[in-house]
């Protein structure tokens, strides 16, 4: 245990500083103010605007942003859709790799132009290196710098006052590209290379194994597209095994940065939140309740881990710690850390098989991930989901202090409400709905590896990660089939509009508003009882949505454990 | 807080007889669907009982055990009629209290003028807006009006409950006067200013009356997420049947149907409707009357109050709290010399002259009279001084520049020290008075402007609400200053014109304020339009009335209190018993999950934590908890949440702990206990 809480506190030391700093420089990028980086980049964003014909100066309403945001999201997965089944015919394809079938291309279109990178296929043996570079790891930044832009023009409403709009969506865009995801990705991609992770378009290896066996080994530019996958909450491995793969995630170093560079934007969005809104305690406030809901999971996960599986003790074949799925170049603490790291994002990169952990961990990772993935969550998306639960948090709070609620100075109405209620429900109704029809289609059940419990954990993960955006899985279940691509494409695109569409207007509604100066009377949002409400808002929801699906799923399972059985 | 005291329509408990045969009426007719399309949670209750009780027919007729569905079928539609029964409840007292109100004009004849002159009796329902009636000696007058000509006496007390009569003339900021009143004595023309139905005693009703009634914004958006969490509950229980079919467990819909009942926010959906028309009743309860809900729920966010000086902080009268004499002058000399000019003088001013006076002397009673010879010299914009003759005695007070000059003139001398000592009393905020005697000058009273009583505990009560008072004033700075540090006020406008009241409320509100103001007069009806929750005194003009978003029937400009409190407890309701709701929810999933599957999975036993004793007595003892939670929370919900003045985190704190936790907590007990009745009564 002491390993484990030395190596959160190595992460959170890490973490913090430069969350903290990049916050600072977030929130002068998206304020238009001048940056470190300004002498090199302003020219290039410049060029990106002469090119595309963007008017700097032109703001949007909430409307036509949102507007902008559907096109760049559908038109991301048109194109990524396309490149898949052309893939055959497309150059820069060593291997000979077919066209990806429909369905699973459909998948996977929507899966990276949702930053979801939920992989149903085996990334080495279906996508060619122009797929990979050119589709996916074109989609990963810009997936990620939607959800940054849309956040940004959120926490601008809540900054601004009787105004119709919330900034321009095209340059929001274009400077989170710019200014945060390429240059953090860059850097990130160098230093992955320093360690060994592999970068080339050369073709497959081939190499005697000492059986003396060929095997062929696909390389390709793995550092830069793994620098993104984290850098943008995306999770998408160019490796089936994700960043359990050594050319992925080679030592304890870069499985340490990989780490930190999932949580590194999402927390930084917070500090930025802090600094436009004009109230940096504001943004520490919910960065503290997103630490106090960080530490629970990762208690009861470590806790769950170390404690190790009953069954296996009780036949003797190891003590100790559950080390099933995970790699023992990490050990349990960097893979149970890493674990609660990209559920709590909407990452979903994986360093560990979630299918091994025990019933307890895949009981925080569901929660992490059907409460919206809002402690620190993806790139932008995170930020906004926890601003949903602010709303509904602020809502009772301000009734019970008897007055109209409000945050920020602005007041709270049935718009705000109806947005965060859509915002915090949709994603949950649809994952539930979605896993209900999967258990008792054939078509559903046909792809289980596990029985009883453990399936229906399976299951609810999979519908879970979908609709949270998150990506990850719990590798037992067969997803690559027409009705998981289907039902599952349709839970990413409901979890990303539920989150994007509702965040902006809230955003534009309050940036209407005017701002209303505080007082004793109203509640002070930065103190520990907000942060306190807060928390308990968020697991009471989360509890009243999932208490029967857990029971039946890791709580069962546990139980089970507990008495000796699988099911 | 001020009560009905006089002709009061006796107070009603409220769980008076009549009200409840009333309310249990009222609940069943409530059953209509169509009427709970304003109540989605209950609709879906009512769904959900019509559904069980229909599974009860079946199992009855196909000679299957039935009990269990026959009692979550009777429970589920107690669940329903319990809420209509707490709405019934509540707009039975609220159509109660207006129903008395409205009885005084039954009946009613109106001595209507026509255009010619001549007078015709009609109905007082069939008088309109405009009319010209006349109400002489005895009269109750037929509607709400303005007096457009003469003066009358009138007793308020069947509208307002205070027992005293007050003047109503026209012209001036007193000419309102409501149906329902009597004139006393007096002979007033009054222009009628409502159709019928429009008046404040019918948009009172209006108020209390389920079918008109509108939801407030912040209604509106609770009522959202009671949708949201409704569905959300749909959408888990639908999912849950699935689930357990793939674990190999059979779910039946009587439990299905109460687990969703069960989680879904019945509480706070039920209340719902009750607690506003119980804080509008309790508005009325306290003599106001709201034009909307929303106002009323403004009041709780004002954050700035606009007080008029006069009349509202202080009494509007200086009095005489001090005579100084001039060096060479014996006090007793002084106070005979403005005793006398002040005997006749009945100007207030002159009567607390009068009034200290006799205090300094020891004198109590009226047995002092001016000398016979004696004639008073009254105030006159020329002179600017009064004083009275007696004999050769020319005994004079007034303004020091006047007096100076009048003194100078007779060849007096005007001593240094009381030119200071008038200076001092200026420099406090308060008027000296100088009294001479020919050309010797005696020395100064101090007058000052009186604070009315409880103002400044009242202000003080503002400030812990986080409301700041400002005072609009047409005195100097000086002045106001003094009386803006004497009451506690926030803020002060000095030397303010007509329209200042106007252009500080814009101020404030671009600064994003919500502003409070009480007005009566005329040139207040601008800025009461302006204020984001304008309180017009009843007895003022109709301009201020028909601007305001209240009306205060008792005059009382301190009244904002009352109506801040009232807001706030409406609000506090809501939120306190949302919370309660759905934190109850945590026992219910307690009781009820482990009874679905525990016979199947025994280990999910564990989740038993209250030990109940069958899957049939956890559900139904959840179910009963469920329905009977309503009717007992129906006193707090008519009651409210009492509001008491601290910060908001103190308030938070508190509310969060009893309504929360002991949301929370409360249920496992109740069911426990529940589960342990059904056993001992052989119910399951």
């Amino acid at each position: 245990m002491t390993k484990a809480v030395l190596s959160t506190l190595e992460l959170l030391v890490l973490l913090l500083p430069a969350a903290l700093l990049l916050g600072g420089y977030m929130a002068r990028v998206f304020r238009g103010e001048r940056t470190f980086l300004s002498a090199g980049l302003r020219p290039i964003e410049k060029l990106v605007y002469r090119l595309c014909r963007i008017d700097e100066s032109q703001e949007m309403s909430g409307r036509s942003y949102a507007l902008s945001v559907v096109a760049t999201t559908l038109g991301g997965c048109l194109v990524l859709f396309l490149i898949q089944l052309l893939q055959g015919i497309l150059p820069f394809n060593p291997q000979g790799l077919h066209g990806v079938r429909w369905d699973t291309a459909l998948n996977t279109a929507i899966s990276f132009g949702t930053n979801t990178n939920w992989q149903a296929y085996a990334g080495e043996t279906t996508m060619s290196p122009l797929t990979q570079m050119l589709g996916l790891a074109v989609q990963n930044f810009l997936s990620a710098a939607v959800g940054i832009a849309v956040a940004v023009a959120m926490i601008r409403g809540f900054a601004r006052k009787e105004t119709q709009t919330i900034g321009s969506f095209w340059v929001d865009f274009v400077r989170a590209v710019v200014y945060v995801l390429l240059p953090l990705a860059l850097v990130l991609a160098v230093v992955l290379v320093s360690q060994g992770v592999v970068q080339t378009l050369h073709a497959p290896v081939s190499a005697q194994t000492l059986e003396g066996a060929t095997q062929v080994i696909p390389v390709g530019p793995v550092a830069s597209q793994e620098a993104i996958k984290e850098v943008g909450t995306n999770g998408g491995g160019y490796y089936n095994a994700n960043s359990a793969h050594p050319f992925e995630n080679p030592n304890g170093l870069t499985n340490l940065l990989e780490n930190f560079a999932l949580l590194l934007i999402p927390t930084a969005l917070v500090f930025s939140f802090g600094i436009i809104v004009g109230n940096r305690r504001q943004g520490r406030a919910l960065l503290a309740a997103m630490l106090v809901l960080f530490a629970l999971g990762l208690g009861v996960s470590f806790w769950a881990e170390l404690s190790g599986n009953p069954l296996l003790a009780g036949a003797g074949v190891s003590g100790g710690a559950n080390l099933e799925g995970k790699e023992v170049r990490f050990g349990i603490p960097a893979s149970a850390l890493w674990a609660e790291s990209t559920t709590v994002t909407s990452t979903g990169a994986v360093n560990s098989a979630h299918d091994s952990d025990l019933p307890l961990s895949g009981l925080v990772q569901l929660f992490n991930m059907g409460i919206g993935e809002v402690i620190f969550g993806g790139v932008g998306v995170g930020l906004i989901g926890m601003l949903f639960y602010v709303v509904l948090a602020m809502f009772i709070a301000g009734l019970m202090i008897g007055r109209t609620p409000e945050f920020l100075g602005k007041k709270l109405g049935a718009r705000e409400m109806i947005m965060a209620v859509i915002g915090i429900l949709l994603p949950s109704i649809t994952l539930l709905a979605g896993a209900a029809v999967a258990l008792v289609l054939p078509a559903g059940l046909a792809g289980l590896g596990n029985p009883a419990a453990h399936g229906l954990s399976e299951i609810l993960y999979a519908y879970t990660s979908a609709a949270g955006n998150n990506g990850s899985a719990m590798a037992g279940l067969s997803v690559n089939t027409p009705f998981y691509n289907l039902t599952l494409g349709l839970a990413m695109l409901i979890g990303r509009f539920a989150t994007l569409l509702p965040g902006l207007a809230i955003g534009a509604a309050v940036a209407r508003k005017k701002t209303v100066p505080g007082s004793i009377a109203t509640f002070p949002t930065t103190g520990a009882l907000f942060v306190v409400v807060l928390v308990a808002v968020i697991l009471l929801v989360g509890a009243l949505t999932y208490f029967p699906a857990f029971s039946l799923g890791p709580i069962l399972e546990h139980l089970f454990l507990g008495a000796g059985r699988l099911a | 807080m001020r009560r009905r005291s006089a002709g009061e329509p006796e107070r009603r408990s409220m769980l008076d007889r009549a009200f409840v045969v009333q309310a249990a009426r009222g609940s069943f007719r409530k059953l209509d669907p169509r009427h709970l399309l304003r109540s989605p949670v209950m609709l879906v209750t009512e769904v959900g009982a019509a559904l069980t009780t229909f599974l009860t027919l079946v199992s009855i007729v196909q000679a299957r055990p039935f009990s269990f569905e026959l009692q979550v079928s009777l429970w589920l539609w107690f669940t329903v009629l319990f809420a209509n029964f707490a709405e019934a409840l509540a707009e039975a007292q609220g159509s109660a209290r207006a129903e008395s109100l409205r009885r005084s004009r039954k009946d009613l004849t109106a001595c209507r003028q026509l255009a010619d002159g001549r007078t015709e009796l009609v109905s007082a329902i069939s008088l309109r807006k405009n009319d010209a009636v006349v109400v002489g000696d005895g009269d109750t007058i037929p509607g709400d009006g303005e007096i457009i000509e003469g003066t009358a006496l009138v007793d308020e007390s069947a509208i307002t409950g205070e027992s005293a009569p007050v003047v109503r003339e026209a012209g001036g900021d007193r000419s309102g006067v409501t149906g329902g009143s009597r004139v006393l004595s007096g002979r007033i023309k009054v222009r009628i200013t409502a159709d019928p139905g429009e008046t404040f005693l019918d948009r009172m009703i209006a108020m209390v009356e389920g079918a008109r009634r509108q939801m407030t914004p912040n209604e509106v958006a609770l009522q959202i997420l009671l949708v949201g969490l409704t569905i959300l509950f749909v959408v888990v229980v639908l999912s849950l049947p699935a689930m357990a079919h793939y674990m190999g467990v059979t779910t039946t819909v009587p439990v299905l149907v109460s687990l969703l009942v069960c989680l879904m926010p019945t509480t706070i959906g039920g209340l719902l409707p009750a607690i506003g028309i119980a804080g509008m009743d309790r508005l009325v309860q306290r003599n106001v009357i709201a034009m909307s809900g929303r106002a009323v729920e403004a009041s709780g966010d004002v954050d700035t109050v606009v007080l008029d000086k006069t009349g509202t902080i202080t009494l509007g009268n200086r009095m005489a709290t001090e005579l100084v004499p001039a060096p060479g002058v014996s006090h007793e000399e002084l106070v005979d010399a403005a005793l006398l000019s002040s005997l006749p003088d009945e100007t207030p001013e002159g009567r607390s002259i009068v009034v200290l006076c006799k205090n300094e002397l020891g004198i109590k009673g009226g047995d002092i009279r001016a000398p016979e010879e004696a004639t008073f010299v009254p105030f006159s914009a020329m002179t600017r001084m009064s004083g009275v003759d007696v004999g050769s005695r020319r005994v004079r007070k007034g303004a020091i520049d006047a007096m100076e000059a009048l003194v100078r003139g007779l060849g007096g001398y005007f001593p240094e020290a009381v030119k200071a000592q008038v200076e001092a009393i200026g420099r406090h905020g308060d008027t000296p008075m100088v009294v001479t005697d020919g050309s010797r000058v005696l020395g100064v009273v101090r007058l000052k402007d009186v604070l009315k009583q409880g103002i400044k505990s009242r202000l003080a009560e503002l400030r812990q609400m986080g409301i700041r008072s400002v005072m609009i004033t047409g005195d100097n700075p000086l002045t106001a200053a003094s009386i803006a540090a004497e009451a506690g006020l926030d803020d002060f406008i000095a030397e303010a014109k007509p329209d200042a009241k106007l252009s500080l409320i814009r101020k404030y509100q671009s600064d994003g304020h919500l502003v409070a103001m009480i007005g009566d007069g005329t040139n207040d009806a601008p800025a009461l339009a302006q204020a984001d929750v304008a309180v017009a005194m009843n007895a003022g003009t109709q301009a201020a009335r028909e601007a305001a978003n209240m009306i205060d029937l008792d005059s009382n400009p301190t009244k904002l209190l009352d109506i801040v409190e009232v807001g706030k407890e409406i609000l506090i309701t809501r939120g306190a018993l949302t919370t309660f709701s759905v934190a109850n929810d945590m026992a219910k999933y307690f009781a009820i999950v482990p009874a679905i599957f525990a016979a199947a999975y025994p280990e999910l036993g564990v989740l038993n934590v209250m030990r109940l004793a069958t899957p049939t007595s956890a559900v139904l003892a959840a179910v009963i908890f469920n329905a009977i939670i309503i009717p007992a929370l129906i006193p707090l919900a008519l009651r409210g949440v009492h509001f008491r003045a601290r910060s908001a985190s103190a308030v938070l704190r508190w509310n969060l702990l009893v309504y929360g936790m002991g949301g929370l907590v409360l249920p496992f007990l109740g069911i426990k206990l529940l589960d342990m009745i059904l056993v001992a009564l052989r119910l399951v």
